[in-house]
């Protein structure tokens, strides 16, 4: 096998390469060297996006495994294996990425053995490893599928209950104690994101990114892939998403009501400028666009409303960790070059290694065979006349 | 009963001889370049900040109930029954948060370091449990900073605040800030001049509970989630057998 230097390859070497510098700058000259965090910003862009936003982005998983096993929404069993991969590929980076954030990740296991129970980051650790451990039996058919190993896909099968309560419960945990994180700061971060109501709103903006990721994932590899667009499924997910994206906005403007900010939300200031942009990206945007019932029905307009959503919520975990902390520090965070290098390299690997096990592993081609061991569940019209309502 | 420090910043002479004795007891280095640095980092502990002719010193606070303590996924940091809030750098991983979460900015970090430690003031504990007083109460000249009981001290400061009203702004900070702190500060001025977080936004709460109030539903929380997850999949999957079984029903028990 020839290998041809593509567009995408050269801009993927040229990532590694960075990467690969700035990780020895970090494993060999230190945080300080390799980051601009300080004493006053002891966390930066690796807790900001890789950890909140990367846990937040592979939520797809268990939005679909609920959605498919746990309400028996049969028609998106098509999206639940790539969501699974992307989520089981999402938290082993989410790892990769303490490993370069945390300061002795040599000793990253005391957090099995020196376990505190009163820690929110304790909590969110312990479930990260148990879920990533689900996530790895959840993934594991596609390795038995293709080495025809009949016996391992029959233990998983039944213990699929099991893995599936499980995953969901871990989920909900540690998707809302992220947001639990910030709980013990009301004195540091602005008002505008400082809520009590914190874990509510990052489990609620799980789950959209969850619906809106796998939109964006199923359109993407759909062309990547060269496969055919499931339409009955980006419908179905396209309308979660505006009941996801409606119940988010209600609550988030019930909170600002409720805690008397919603005079200084409309009043301009640095924050309120960052706030904006997140309120526009994740709420305005989306719920503008898919209110419209030509939106829903249009694969490349759906996929744009996801895109919005993403970086919406992507923008609101930012500026939670980096900018609601600039007027309490007194001055900015502006990450350098070599902690962006290595972000963009543990995304870089996600996408090769997603690549790699499209291609080796029944991910996609399970649609064939699962239709053909089940009789087939009338969706086509159906589905698409209703989609409206 | 638990040990505290109590900072008159009236008595301060500005002499700075607690930060060299700090950089002693912890083996850091102090010169005049050190001397001069004006903020707390992974080598001062401790600074004494001059305005006019006002001083004020810094410290880790050593709260009653700290966040730092609370927030440390692997418990290197706690609060002994003596007073010190102290760090076994053995179990730390460098997550950090202790640092986040502390509202008084204390920890620092060694980040020039390949195998960095969190620092701040310990209180000396070494000290205190030998029974002397720590190094920086020792060797001030002036009795501005005094070592001892906590209440004891609490007494003393409004003894002082009361001898000398005109002297001293009517109030000590740390007395119910966040739940009480093991640093206790007078001064004739407000001591957010020198940088010290606001009281009202402090409020009396101590830190921990902010998430103790979410972290105590979670045991409650496990069971009954895990029965509701569950019974939705019973439901939705015996929706399921039913159809099947009827459909088996309709077809004259032929399959």
């Amino acid at each position: 096998m020839k290998f041809k230097l593509t567009f995408w390859r050269v801009i993927f070497l040229v990532i590694m390469a960075l990467g690969l510098y700035s990780s020895f700058v970090r494993y060999f000259r230190g945080l300080g060297a390799v980051s601009n965090m300080t004493d006053q910003f002891p966390w930066g862009l690796w807790i900001g996006f890789d950890c909140l936003c990367g846990v937040m982005l592979a939520a797809g998983g268990f939005c679909m495994v609920g959605a498919v096993y746990l309400f028996n929404v049969e028609r998106l069993h098509p999206v639940v294996r790539p969501a699974v991969l992307t989520a089981f590929l999402g938290y082993l980076l989410f790892i990769v990425g303490l490993l370069f954030d945390l300061g002795r990740p040599w000793f990253i296991w005391h957090q099995m053995i020196y376990m505190n129970p009163h820690s929110v980051m304790f909590e969110v650790g312990f479930c990260v490893m148990t879920y990533t451990t689900v996530l790895f039996f959840e993934f594991l058919p596609n390795v038995f599928e293709r080495l025809n190993w009949n016996k391992g896909i029959k233990v998983i099968k039944k213990i699929y209950p099991v893995l599936i309560v499980a995953g969901i419960l871990l989920s909900t945990l540690h998707q809302s104690s992220l947001g639990s994180l910030y709980l013990i700061m009301p004195s540091k971060l602005h008002p505008f994101w400082y809520t009590p109501a914190m874990p509510f709103f990052f489990f609620g903006s799980a789950v959209a990114v969850g619906l809106a990721m796998t939109i964006f994932e199923s359109t993407q590899s759909a062309k990547a892939f060269g496969r055919q667009l499931e339409l009955p499924v980006l419908v179905t997910l396209g309308g979660a998403l505006l009941v996801a994206l409606w119940v988010n906005l209600l609550l988030r403007m019930e909170d600002f009501y409720h805690r008397g900010m919603l005079s200084q939300v409309f009043k301009p200031s640095y924050e309120a400028y960052f706030l904006w942009l997140e309120l526009a990206l994740t709420f305005v945007i989306p719920i503008g666009m898919l209110s419209f019932k030509k939106v829903r029905l249009s694969p490349p307009l759906l996929y744009l409303a996801s895109i919005s959503t993403v970086l919406g919520f992507i923008t609101n975990r930012l500026n939670i960790a980096l900018i609601g902390f600039e007027s309490f520090v007194g001055h900015h965070y502006e990450p350098k070059w070599t902690e962006f290098s290595i972000t963009l390299m543990i995304i870089a690997i996600g996408f090769a290694a997603f690549g790699v096990a499209v291609k080796y592993l029944p991910i996609f081609e399970s649609e064939k065979a699962h239709k053909l061991e089940e009789p087939e569940i009338p969706v086509g019209a159906g589905v698409l006349s209703h989609a409206g309502d | 009963m638990s040990k505290a420090i109590l900072y008159d910043s009236t008595l301060c002479i500005g002499c700075k001889q607690c930060e060299g004795a700090c950089a002693q007891q912890n083996k850091l280095p102090y010169d005049d370049n050190v001397a001069a640095e004006s903020v707390q980092s992974a080598h001062k502990f401790t600074v004494v900040l001059t305005k006019e002719d006002k001083y004020m010193r810094r410290l880790c606070m050593h709260c009653e109930k700290p966040a730092c303590a609370s927030v440390c996924p692997v418990g290197a940091l706690h609060k002994t029954t003596a007073g010190p809030v102290v760090y076994d750098v053995w179990k730390c991983i460098g997550c950090r948060y202790c640092m986040v979460a502390c509202p008084f900015g204390q920890p620092k970090y060694e980040w020039g370091s390949l195998n960095p430690r969190v620092q701040k003031c310990i209180m000396c504990p070494d000290r205190v449990a030998a029974g002397k007083q720590t190094a920086c109460a020792e060797i001030c000249p002036t009795g501005a900073t005094k070592f001892g009981e906590r209440d004891e001290l609490i007494a003393e400061a409004k003894k002082r605040l009361a001898d000398n009203p005109a002297n001293y702004k009517q109030r000590i900070y740390g007395l119910d800030e966040v739940g009480g702190t093991s640093v206790l500060l007078i001064a004739g001025v407000n001591v957010e001049e020198f940088g010290y977080p606001a009281s009202a936004k402090l409020g009396e709460t101590p830190m921990p509970e902010y998430t103790g109030r979410v972290m105590e539903r979670i045991p409650d929380f496990i069971p009954l989630w895990t029965l509701v997850l569950g019974g939705i999949y019973w439901v939705s999957h015996r929706r399921d057998e039913v159809a099947a079984a009827e459909a088996v029903e309709k077809n004259g028990g032929r399959q």
